[in-house]
């Protein structure tokens, strides 16, 4: 049967197309590293207020993803949120005064760790907790710090209006 | 005509001495509160080409679906080769259906294959034989309609006639027992209708099967069966031999048979008294 | 009872009976389909009449898709700024949404009504009855094999529009509107996970359940007259639609 040759060809084609283009969507597009399959080791940090983070936000050290938000819990005791971080064990030297801070990606962009390494010589190991945090910018508190430095400064000093940025 | 009937539990006549590949027996069947059948009985003798006639919507197709077990009586037997139709479960079905060929009243061919792969159908799907069997078998059965020379075209490209003539060599290429056939001289040129009529002959003699065939062609059929019923209101109301029925007293047989505008089935449709409608003013159209 | 209210509960009723009928048929069809696979040759053909046959539309519409939602994208993110996030929006909204539901759509249109056309034809010329006859199920030789080839081809339909749709908004984005490259890229890649892409083809994959088995359907149990054939095809895209819609609903609620 003659036809049947092209038919199979055909499908053959649209098939070899159809997974083309999953394997374009699925590589091109999405974040490179899929996941941490490497081996990876656990950090803790305390936080007053994080903010927007959500689990599976990067953690960055200069920019370059070393981990994920592993999962935000709330500690009842110490009354601060407890976020768990996992980073790959390929960067192991991470000083353990380093700070991590919430930062916001851009205008629009979702909320991630930051980390600014410290000087220690002494490095993070699975499960240490990082003690220097910087919690999210929450916006009525830059709001109502602003309104009352404006206020404290109308107070103390007449003339010049206090510019606080 | 006289037919002998299965005895009630359906095995007691071993199946070679019976006389009649298929019986009906006391058959009702209605669809959607419409009555269709009420009582019927209907043997089938074997070897012998048998018509069922009557006037349209008498459900004459309705009855070969009945033998294929297709549709299922609602009271009665329906035994085909002393088997009960209604008791068999699908596989078993399935195996009576392989001994059974029909011909649909448009050939009813598959329109994405050609003649040779539509007359193949039956033997591909049911048998795995080597392609030089299933070739020459196919080709022998289309040589017997005489489209053997048609083989590669596709059933849009065929005439009614034609397309009716391989619907048949589909039919027999299974050997089957039993032949029906729905209304298989509608709407054909006379040509192609005494081409029919003598496939529908010799098929039945040279193959030594049983033949149904449904029509309301009188003329067509009397000159090729062997014995006849005529349906009409759900029963069976005359049968025998053409002549028998030619000369049957009943007023119904005698208007079918002879093709008559009037008697028992009226020329007018029910209505109101005709001088009445006409003087009628407040019935303004 | 008369009149309106009589009107709605008869409906009613007959909805809710087309609802339990398609149901039973869907279970026959879901059954026998592991059995229908051992015949590849048929099903085979039904990926080439549903899917290959498809492509053509399916890649000018995602095409046409991508590039309005470049336009529009850009306009909008360019009111705040932002239109780096040309890529990650585009990317994401084709992915979770516009991508499965489109095709579906216009599967729908395409190959669901080919189905059902087909079918009901064969329904209307006793090519069916035929079958049984011949004791040949048509379940199984000619209406799961459909159905298993409206499934593979959704979700493959799918990624190809997904893609095309892309290269549109970055024909539009990039060459045309002046968006960087590297940004649209780097931002998209930044943004969009494996999941959003497993998202979009699991909405794939199930609306191309819906829409075969709805297609199959309405053609196998198409009144046998030029009409009841008409009518089915009708039927078919307009349920199509409606379902694929209420399923998008539902998926997205599950997956988010």
């Amino acid at each position: 049967m003659r036809p049947s040759r092209a038919i199979d060809l055909s499908t053959g084609l649209f098939v070899l197309l159809g997974f083309a283009a999953i394997l374009f969507l699925v590589t091109q597009i999405t974040n490179r590293e899929f996941s941490l399959r490497s081996e990876t080791y656990r950090l803790q940090a305390q936080f007053d207020n994080v903010g927007g983070l959500k689990a599976g936000a990067p953690v960055s050290m200069a920019g370059v993803t070393i981990g994920r938000v592993e999962s935000i819990g709330y500690d009842m005791n110490l009354f601060k949120a407890v976020v768990t971080l996992r980073i790959d064990a390929n960067y192991d030297q991470i000083p353990n005064d380093s700070d991590a801070s919430i930062l916001t990606a851009g205008l629009l962009g979702g909320q991630y760790i930051g980390i600014s390494p410290g000087g220690s010589d002494e490095s993070f190991r699975d499960g240490d907790r990082v003690e220097f945090v910087q919690d999210a910018i929450v916006l009525e508190n830059l709001i109502s710090k602003y309104l009352f430095s404006q206020a404290g400064s109308r107070d103390s000093n007449a003339e010049a209006p206090a510019t606080t940025e | 005509m006289s037919h002998s009937h299965p005895t009630a539990d359906g095995a007691a006549t071993p199946i070679a001495d019976d006389p009649n590949l298929a019986v009906l027996t006391g058959v009702d069947y209605s669809i959607g509160g419409k009555e269709i059948f009420r009582g019927l009985d209907i043997g089938i003798r074997r070897g012998a080409v048998t018509a069922i006639m009557g006037p349209s919507g008498t459900g004459k197709t309705t009855l070969l679906r009945l033998i294929t077990g297709q549709l299922r009586a609602a009271a009665g037997s329906v035994v085909v080769d002393g088997r009960d139709v209604a008791s068999l479960d699908r596989r078993e079905l399935y195996a009576l259906r392989r001994k059974i060929g029909m011909l649909f009243q448009n050939g009813a061919l598959l329109t994405d294959l050609d003649v040779f792969e539509n007359v193949a159908f039956p033997l591909r799907e049911h048998a795995r034989l080597p392609e030089r069997l299933v070739r020459n078998l196919v080709l022998t059965k289309l040589h017997a309609v005489g489209l053997r020379g048609a083989a590669r075209l596709m059933p849009q490209q065929l005439s009614g006639g034609m397309a009716r003539r391989v619907a048949l060599a589909r039919a027999i290429v299974m050997d089957p027992d039993i032949l029906l056939y729905d209304e298989p001289f509608a709407g054909l040129d006379p040509i192609s209708m005494g081409v029919v009529m003598r496939l529908i002959r010799s098929l039945n003699d040279a193959l030594g099967i049983s033949s149904v065939v449904v029509t309301h062609d009188v003329r067509e059929i009397s000159q090729i069966a062997d014995a006849s019923y005529i349906l009409s209101d759900g029963r069976v109301v005359a049968s025998g031999t053409p002549t028998e029925l030619r000369e049957h007293p009943s007023p119904i047989v005698h208007q079918f048979m002879e093709g008559l505008a009037d008697g028992p089935v009226s020329f007018h449709y029910p209505a109101p008294d005709y001088r009445g409608q006409l003087l009628d003013r407040s019935e303004v159209a | 009872m008369t009149g309106l209210p009589g009107e709605l509960i008869a409906s009613l009723g007959g909805f809710l009976e087309r609802l339990g009928a398609m149901t039973r048929f869907a279970g026959q069809v879901l059954w026998q389909s592991p059995a229908a696979l051992l015949r590849p040759r048929l099903v085979v053909e039904q990926v080439y009449n549903s899917g290959a046959l498809s492509l053509v539309i399916i890649m000018t519409c995602g095409l046409f898709v991508g590039m309005v939602l470049g336009l529009q994208g850009h306009d909008l993110l360019q009111r705040f700024g932002s239109e780096e996030a040309l890529g990650t929006g585009a990317a994401l909204s084709l992915l979770k949404e516009l991508g499965p539901v489109v095709t579906a759509l216009l599967f729908a249109g395409r190959a669901g009504t080919a189905l059902a056309s087909e079918l009901g034809l064969m329904r209307a010329t006793d090519q069916l009855s035929a079958m049984e006859v011949m004791a040949v199920d048509p379940m199984r030789r000619v209406v799961v094999p459909r159905f298993l080839g409206g499934v593979i081809s959704m979700p493959l339909l799918t990624a190809v529009f997904i893609a095309v749709a892309l290269f549109g908004v970055q024909l539009v984005g990039v060459q045309l509107l002046g968006v960087d490259q590297g940004q649209f890229w780097s931002q998209m890649r930044g943004a969009v996970e494996l999941g959003d892409v497993a998202e979009g083809l699991i909405k794939g994959l199930v609306f191309g359940v819906a829409c075969s088995l709805i297609a199959v359907f309405e053609g196998y149990n198409a009144q046998p007259t030029a009409e009841g054939v008409g009518r089915a095809t009708t039927r078919t895209v307009v349920i199509s639609a409606v379902v694929t819609l209420v399923l998008d609903y539902i998926l997205t609620v599950l997956m988010l």
